[in-house]
C-alpha cells in the first residue's frame, strides 16, 4: 500500500513537470533535433545540380577532409581556420574584458547593475551594424584610413588593417564583449571579500591573491565565458563576409554558399555536421581540462 | 465551548518514503491555544499545513467543528494562516494585503473600510495603510499577516513559527501581544514552534512532537514537571538523568535502585510494572538544593566537588561531581557566591518527590 | 583588501567603454553627414538620408516583417519558457539536468547550424520559405534565453505567496489571476521585449529561410554591398540603435521592478 502510493506520489511530480515542458520540448524536437537529423542524413547523399541522388555514401566526408583536391584543400584549410579564430577570438575577449568585470565586481560599491546595463547595451543593438561599423572603421575608405589620409600622415590606405584574420578578431572580440563580462562579472562578484583578506593576512601580495584566490575562484565564469563565445564564433558568417575579405575567410562563409549560389546542399550538409562535430569536441576537451583545473583546487 | 472542536484521527503523511507525520490522532478544544512543539523535522509544521488544506494526508481524517476537511481545498476551509515570512503580497499595500481575502464576501466599501479599520486597530497598525512590504520592518510584517488572516473571521488560526524571524526583545513583546489577543478575539489558535519557552509562556495546552509522533500533551505546567517520556524530559528544560533498576512495587509506589547511591521509595505516576528493570530518573536542575553545609531536612543527600560554575543573572548554574554517578549533576541555585565553598565541596539534597521515573523507551 | 582606488584599472575601463560605444556611435554620427565618404573631417549636416530612407518601400515591408515575426516568436517563446520555467523552479522530477540542457542547446550550438537543418528539413518536405520558418527558428532560439530570465526571476518568487491566496480564499486561477501575474509580469514583459530584441535583430536563420520575405537584418545585408546606399542604411542603423536601446533598458527596469532589495544585484544574467 505505501509503495503504491509512494510511486503515485513520485510520479505525480514528474507527470506535472512534464507537462510543463512538452511544449518547449515538442519545439526542440521538431525544430532543432529533427532537422539537424535531417541535415546528418543530407551529409550522405550527393548532389548534381538540381537532382539529389539520396543512395548513402561518405563521398562528401571524403570530399571534405581530401586535402589533395582543391576543394578539400580550402574546407580542411578553412576549418582549421574557423578553430584558431574562434580561439583567438576567445582568449582576446576574455582577457580584455576580465579586468572591467573584475573592476565592476570589487572597485564599484553603488548601482552595479547600472553599469553592467551600460556595458551590455551594445550588445543588444544590432548585430549586423555592430559589425558594419567596422569595417566603416577599418576600411579602406573607412575612418581611420580617411582621416590619416586627409590629415596626411600617409598617402595610401593601411591594408592591413581590413580584410585580414586581425580585423575579424578585433571585429569578433567588440561583438561578443557581453558574453565574456556577464559570466566573468557574475563569478567574481560572488567572491567573499574575507577570503582575500584571508589571503592577504596569509602574506599573499596583491598579485599573489589574485593568482591563487581570486582567479581560481573566478574559474566558472572564464569557463562559462569560454564556451559562450567559442561556440558562436566557430559558426559566424557576418563578420568574416563583411571585414574578413579571402584571408578571414571561415568555414561558414563556405557553408552558405552551398546551401545558397553553389546549391550543393550534400555537400554543405557534410560540412556543417563536421562543424557541429568539432563545436562538441571543443566543448567536451575545455570540459575536461575544467573538471581537471578545478579538482586541483 | 466544543471540546473535540478540531479532531485528527489518524493521521499519516509520507513524501517518497519518509514518513513526516506517523499515525497522529488528537483534538483541540475550541477557544484554546494550542501549540506544536518540537525540533526541526518532527513534522509540526506539516501537521499544521494538512490543517490549513496545503497537504492531504496519505491516511486519517481531520475534522474541524463536526465536519470533515481531509481533502478540502485550503481557499474552501475555515481556517486561516501566518506564515513563518508572513508572505505579505508585494505588488499590494498593506489595506489591499488586509482586504485581499474578502473579494467574495460582497460587503459594501464602508462595510469594509469598518472591518479593515477594526483587525488594524486589533494589530495596532493603523497608519500603515498605504505601505508596501519593503517599507515595513519584521514586526510589522508581522502584524499585517495577523490582520490579513483575522479579517477573515476564521474558526481556527494557524501560526507557523511567527516569532521565528523577529529578535529577541520584539519577540518577548510579542508573545504577550499574540496571547493577549488570543483572548479578546476567542479564535482557536494553533502555534507551531520550535522554541519550548515560547510554548511553554503561551500555550493553554502543547503538543510535543518528534518524528512524527506526539510524544505528550499536556499544560505546559505539567510538561515540564511530569513529563511522560524522556524525550519530553530532555526537550523541555534543562534535565539531570539518572539511571535506575526497579526492584518491588508496593502500591503507588515503587522501589528502585538509583546508580550507586543507594535504594529509593518513588512516586511511580506512569505506574511502571516491577519487571521493567531499567528506568530512567529525570531532577529538574533547580529541585536540587546546593549548600556548603550538610543538608538535613532532605531525604537523598549526596556530597559533591563543584567543577564549573555559569553565572546567568538571576542564576547560576553549577556542575556537580558525585562520586559513582556517571555524569555531572547540573544544579541551579540563586546563589551566586560559589568562593563560599571550600576547596569546591558541596552538599546537594533532593526531595524524592521531585524524581520523575520514566521508562528508557 | 582596501578596494577604493586602481587609477590604471580605472583607466583601462574609460578605455574599454569607449572601444564599446564609439563603433557603434559611428553609425548614428555619419547618418548626419552630408557627404559619400566615411571620414573625417565630417563635411555637414543632413537629414537627406532619413528622408531617404523614408521613402523606401521595400524597407517599410522589410521593417512590418520583422516586427511581425518579433512579435510572434517572441510571444510564443515567453509562453513556452513560462511554462518551462515554472516546471524548474516548483518541481524536482527525474532528467532534471538533461531536459534543461536539451531546452538550452538551440543557444549553445552555432546559430548557422540551426537555420541550414531548418533549411534542409524544409526544402525536404516541399513547404515554401517565408517567415513561417523564420519564426521557428527564431522561437527555437529565444525560448533559452527567456527561460534563463524567467528563472531568475521566479527563483525569488515566494511559493508562500501562492498558498497566502489558497488560504485567504481564493482558487487556483484566482491566485495566478490576483498574485501570481501581477508579481511576474514585468519579468514576463521583459522577457517579451528582450526575446523582439533577440529576434528583431537576428539576421543569420532570416537569410537563409527568408525566400523573398525579407526581414529587416535581411534586407540591410542586400543594402551593404552598394556604396550608394550605404548613407541611408547608416540612418536606418541609427533608427534602430535607438529603438532597440529603449526597449533593452525598459526591459531591464521592469526586471528589476519589485525585486527586493538585496536580490537586486544578482539577477544580471544578460
Amino acid at each position: 500500500m505505501f509503495q503504491v502510493w509512494q510511486k503515485f506520489y513520485a510520479s505525480s511530480d514528474n507527470a506535472k513537470a512534464y507537462i510543463l515542458l512538452s511544449p518547449a520540448l515538442i519545439l526542440v524536437i521538431l525544430g532543432m533535433a529533427v532537422p539537424v537529423f535531417a541535415m546528418f542524413a543530407m551529409s550522405f547523399t550527393t548532389q548534381a545540380g538540381f537532382e539529389i541522388d539520396y543512395s548513402p555514401t561518405f563521398d562528401r566526408y571524403r570530399e571534405f577532409l581530401d586535402t589533395g583536391t582543391r576543394t578539400g584543400t580550402i574546407l580542411t584549410t578553412l576549418l582549421s581556420r574557423s578553430i584558431t579564430i574562434s580561439f583567438l577570438v576567445t582568449f582576446f575577449t576574455i582577457l580584455t574584458t576580465y579586468p572591467v568585470a573584475y573592476y565592476v565586481a570589487f572597485y564599484v560599491k553603488k548601482n552595479k547593475i547600472l553599469w553592467i546595463i551600460l556595458m551590455t547595451i551594445p550588445f543588444w543593438t544590432s548585430y549586423l551594424l555592430r559589425v558594419f561599423a567596422w569595417k566603416l572603421i577599418l576600411g579602406n575608405s573607412g575612418v581611420i584610413n580617411a582621416s590619416l589620409i586627409s590629415v596626411g600622415l600617409t598617402d595610401e590606405p593601411l591594408s592591413y588593417l581590413m580584410y585580414s584574420q586581425l580585423s575579424v578578431v578585433i571585429t569578433l572580440c567588440h561583438a561578443w564583449s557581453a558574453f565574456a563580462l556577464l559570466p566573468l562579472f557574475v563569478s567574481l562578484d560572488k567572491i567573499d571579500h574575507s577570503l582575500i583578506e584571508a589571503s592577504r593576512d596569509l602574506g599573499c601580495s596583491k598579485f599573489e591573491t589574485f593568482i591563487r584566490v581570486t582567479f581560481p575562484l573566478s574559474l566558472p565564469g572564464v569557463i562559462g565565458a569560454i564556451l559562450i563565445i567559442f561556440i558562436p564564433t566557430v559558426g559566424d558568417f557576418v563578420t568574416p563576409a563583411l571585414v574578413g575579405g579571402t584571408e578571414g575567410r571561415m568555414l561558414s562563409n563556405m557553408i552558405q554558399a552551398y546551401f545558397g549560389r553553389v546549391n550543393n546542399f550534400s555537400l554543405g550538409a557534410a560540412s556543417a555536421v563536421i562543424m557541429l562535430f568539432s563545436v562538441i569536441v571543443v566543448t567536451i576537451i575545455v570540459n575536461f581540462v575544467t573538471k581537471r583545473l578545478t579538482q586541483r583546487l | 465551548m466544543n471540546k473535540n472542536f478540531i479532531e485528527i484521527k489518524n493521521v499519516s503523511k509520507y513524501f517518497g518514503n519518509v514518513k513526516a507525520v506517523d499515525d497522529v490522532s488528537f483534538s483541540i478544544n475550541q477557544g484554546e491555544f494550542f501549540s506544536l512543539l518540537g525540533p526541526s523535522g518532527c513534522g509540526k509544521t506539516t501537521l499544521l499545513r494538512l490543517l490549513a488544506g496545503f497537504e492531504h494526508p496519505s491516511k486519517g481524517q481531520v475534522f474541524i467543528d463536526g465536519s470533515e476537511v481531509t481533502s478540502v481545498a485550503p481557499n474552501l476551509r475555515p481556517t486561516n494562516m501566518v506564515f513563518q515570512n508572513y508572505a505579505i503580497f508585494p505588488h499590494l499595500n498593506v489595506r489591499k494585503n488586509i482586504e485581499f481575502g474578502m473579494r467574495k464576501e460582497n460587503l459594501t466599501k464602508e462595510e469594509m473600510e469598518d472591518r479593515v479599520g477594526e483587525v488594524l486597530n486589533l494589530v495596532k497598525l493603523q497608519g500603515y495603510e498605504e505601505r508596501y512590504s519593503n517599507q515595513l520592518s519584521g514586526g510589522q510584517r508581522q502584524r499585517v499577516a495577523l490582520a490579513r488572516a483575522l479579517i477573515k473571521r476564521p474558526k481556527v488560526l494557524l501560526l507557523d513559527e511567527p516569532l521565528g524571524a523577529l529578535d529577541k526583545k520584539l519577540r518577548d513583546e510579542m508573545q504577550i501581544e499574540l496571547r493577549n489577543l488570543q483572548k479578546q478575539v476567542g479564535i482557536t489558535f494553533v502555534f507551531v514552534t520550535h522554541d519550548q519557552g515560547e510554548s511553554i509562556s503561551m500555550s493553554d495546552r502543547v503538543a510535543v512532537m518528534n518524528e512524527g509522533k506526539i510524544k505528550q500533551i499536556s499544560e505546559p505546567h505539567d510538561l515540564y514537571y511530569n513529563p511522560q517520556n524522556i524525550f519530553v524530559s530532555d526537550f523541555i528544560g534543562t534535565t539531570n538523568f539518572l539511571s535506575a533498576q526497579t526492584l518491588s512495587k508496593d502500591g503507588d509506589l515503587i522501589y528502585v535502585s538509583i546508580e550507586n547511591i543507594g535504594q529509593f521509595k518513588l512516586n511511580n505516576k506512569l505506574s511502571i510494572g516491577e519487571n521493567t528493570n531499567d528506568v530512567t530518573c529525570s531532577i529538574r536542575p533547580e529541585s536540587i538544593e546546593l549548600s556548603s553545609e550538610p543538608i538535613q531536612n532532605k531525604e537523598l543527600k549526596m556530597h559533591g566537588k563543584i567543577v564549573n560554575t555559569s553565572y546567568y543573572g538571576e542564576l547560576t548554574t553549577f556542575h556537580v561531581v558525585i562520586e559513582g554517578i556517571k555524569n555531572p549533576l547540573i544544579v541551579s541555585s540563586q546563589r551566586y557566591d560559589h568562593k563560599s565553598f571550600l576547596s569546591n565541596n558541596c552538599y546537594i539534597g533532593i526531595n524524592l518527590e521531585d524524581i520523575n521515573l520514566l521508562t528508557n523507551e | 583588501m582596501n578596494f577604493t582606488k586602481n587609477k590604471m584599472l580605472y583607466g583601462y575601463v574609460i578605455l574599454y567603454f569607449t572601444f564599446l560605444y564609439v563603433p557603434v556611435m559611428f553609425l548614428p554620427l555619419f547618418s548626419f553627414n552630408d557627404g559619400m565618404h566615411m571620414a573625417f573631417p565630417i563635411k555637414g549636416f543632413t537629414l537627406d538620408h532619413y528622408e531617404e530612407m523614408w521613402s523606401a518601400s521595400k524597407l517599410h515591408a522589410a521593417l512590418w516583417n520583422s516586427i511581425y515575426v518579433g512579435i510572434t516568436a517572441s510571444l510564443s517563446a515567453t509562453f513556452l519558457a513560462f511554462l518551462a520555467a515554472k516546471a524548474f523552479t516548483k518541481y524536482k522530477f527525474r532528467g532534471q539536468i538533461f531536459t534543461y540542457g536539451a531546452i538550452l542547446t538551440p543557444f549553445l550550438i552555432p546559430e548557422i547550424i540551426l537555420a541550414v537543418s531548418l533549411l534542409v528539413i524544409w526544402i525536404n518536405i516541399g513547404l515554401p520559405l517565408g517567415l513561417t520558418p523564420i519564426i521557428i527558428g527564431h522561437t527555437l532560439f529565444c525560448v533559452p534565453f527567456c527561460m534563463i530570465i524567467l528563472i531568475s526571476r521566479m527563483e525569488g518568487f515566494d511559493k508562500n505567496l501562492e498558498e497566502a491566496a489558497r488560504d485567504l480564499g481564493e482558487g487556483v486561477l484566482g491566485t495566478f489571476y490576483r498574485v501570481t501575474l501581477p508579481i511576474l509580469l514585468p519579468g514576463l514583459i521583459a522577457s517579451f521585449l528582450l526575446g523582439f530584441v533577440l529576434s528583431f535583430d537576428e539576421f543569420l536563420i532570416a537569410m537563409f529561410l527568408a525566400g523573398s520575405d525579407q526581414t529587416l537584418p535581411v534586407y540591410m545585408w542586400g543594402q551593404l554591398r552598394f556604396a550608394r546606399r550605404l548613407p541611408h542604411v547608416l540612418a536606418l542603423g541609427a533608427v534602430i540603435i535607438v529603438g532597440t536601446t529603449l526597449i533593452v533598458m525598459l526591459a531591464y527596469w521592469l526586471r528589476n521592478l519589485g525585486q527586493p532589495q538585496e536580490k537586486k544585484n544578482l539577477t544580471i544574467d544578460i
